[in-house]
């Protein structure tokens, strides 16, 4: 199955920014990005990341959840127990550093690669080998 | 049984929180710009209004009104704050029984401590709100062996949330992005554990009314 990316940044400008880099090398690939608190503050939204990833999966793709500091953590994990058991089997937090990941995790999804695959690019390993 | 704890003590609870945090909005501000980015005061203001604009007085059970409100937080407040607040109260929710008696009330507590781990991941000595509710949850435990009222139980959870909060001055943060202050970060009371100890004031107030 089709992977697509959404960007979970505290800040709107760094995920809008984030998923633009990103999609220069995969163009084929949807890139969401869901930064900020939805009325204009840093942060991270529930409902933004949620509806995100709600329009990938209802345009039947497997979401790769990429996040920048520790408290999107908790926002996207708070975001995938909310989905249930069995949507939240096609979604993963690919965690890893934001900028080399997301364009590593959109270039394995370019070429095909399935859920597994770009949530283990999102690590961006071969950088810092 | 007399004071067992009802929807009406969570009800005045929230409001009880809603008023503290608005009124420690500036203090919580100042603790979390120390370590941290400073919202917490405004997070935490923030989503406990929307909690009380959220608050169905004639809920049958204490389940329903903090599972609400552990929602309301994860849906409102931009920081960790409300993963971890609104985990804590929906675990809480999840624990509590139509009427609340002291034995429950520690299950209660307890399954709110075990919420914010399992969404932080912190340990005791990491210097979060983990500080706080975890003294406060073996107080509730202790206090209810020695046979005491919901109400003392919450008391003692109170009054040890407090120095919980009061004994993360001497830690280094290990966890958020305090935790990249390293040593700089002693001397400073943890915002969250600070707040946690404010709630659970809220509790016992609201249990006394
Ligand atoms: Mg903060």
């Amino acid at each position: 199955m089709s992977v697509g990316l959404v960007i979970c940044s505290h800040s709107a400008k760094l995920a809008e920014g984030v998923a633009e880099l990103a999609g220069q090398m995969a163009k084929a690939v949807t890139i969401v990005p869901a930064g900020g608190t939805g009325d204009g503050r840093i942060g991270t939204s529930v409902e933004l990341v949620s509806a995100a990833v709600e329009k990938l999966l209802d345009e039947g793709l497997d979401v790769a959840v990429l996040t920048d500091l520790g408290s999107a953590t908790m926002t996207v994990e708070s975001v995938i127990e909310a989905l249930g058991p069995d949507r939240a089997a096609h979604v993963r937090h690919a965690e890893g550093p934001l900028v080399e990941g997301a364009v590593a995790a959109s270039v394995a999804a370019q070429i095909g690669g399935d859920l597994t695959a770009v949530a283990l690019a999102a690590q961006a390993k071969e950088l810092f080998a | 049984m007399a004071g067992e704890l009802t929807a009406a003590w969570a009800v005045a609870w929230m409001r009880d929180a809603a008023g503290v945090l608005a009124r420690q909005r500036e203090e919580l501000i100042e603790l979390d710009r120390a370590i941290g980015d400073g919202d917490h005061g405004e997070n935490m203001d923030r989503g406990f209004q929307a909690v009380v604009a959220g608050l169905d007085a004639s809920a049958a059970s204490p389940k329903e009104v903090l599972s609400s409100a552990g929602r309301t937080l994860i849906s409102t407040v931009g920081g960790a704050a409300g993963p971890l607040y609104g985990t804590a109260l929906m675990r809480a929710g999840q624990a509590a029984k139509e009427r609340i008696d002291a034995d429950n009330l520690v299950a209660v507590l307890s399954a709110a401590l075990e919420g914010v781990q399992a969404r932080g991941k912190a340990q005791v000595g990491d210097k979060t709100m983990v500080d706080a509710w975890s003294p406060a949850v073996e107080a509730a435990r202790q206090a209810n062996e020695g046979g005491a009222t919901p109400l003392d139980v919450l008391r003692a959870a109170a009054s040890a949330a407090e120095q919980g909060a009061e004994a993360t001055v001497g830690m280094v943060a290990r966890k958020g992005r305090a935790s990249y202050l390293g040593e700089r970060s002693v001397g400073h009371q943890d915002p969250g554990a600070t707040s946690t100890a404010h709630i659970l004031q809220s509790a016992a107030k609201a249990a006394a009314a």
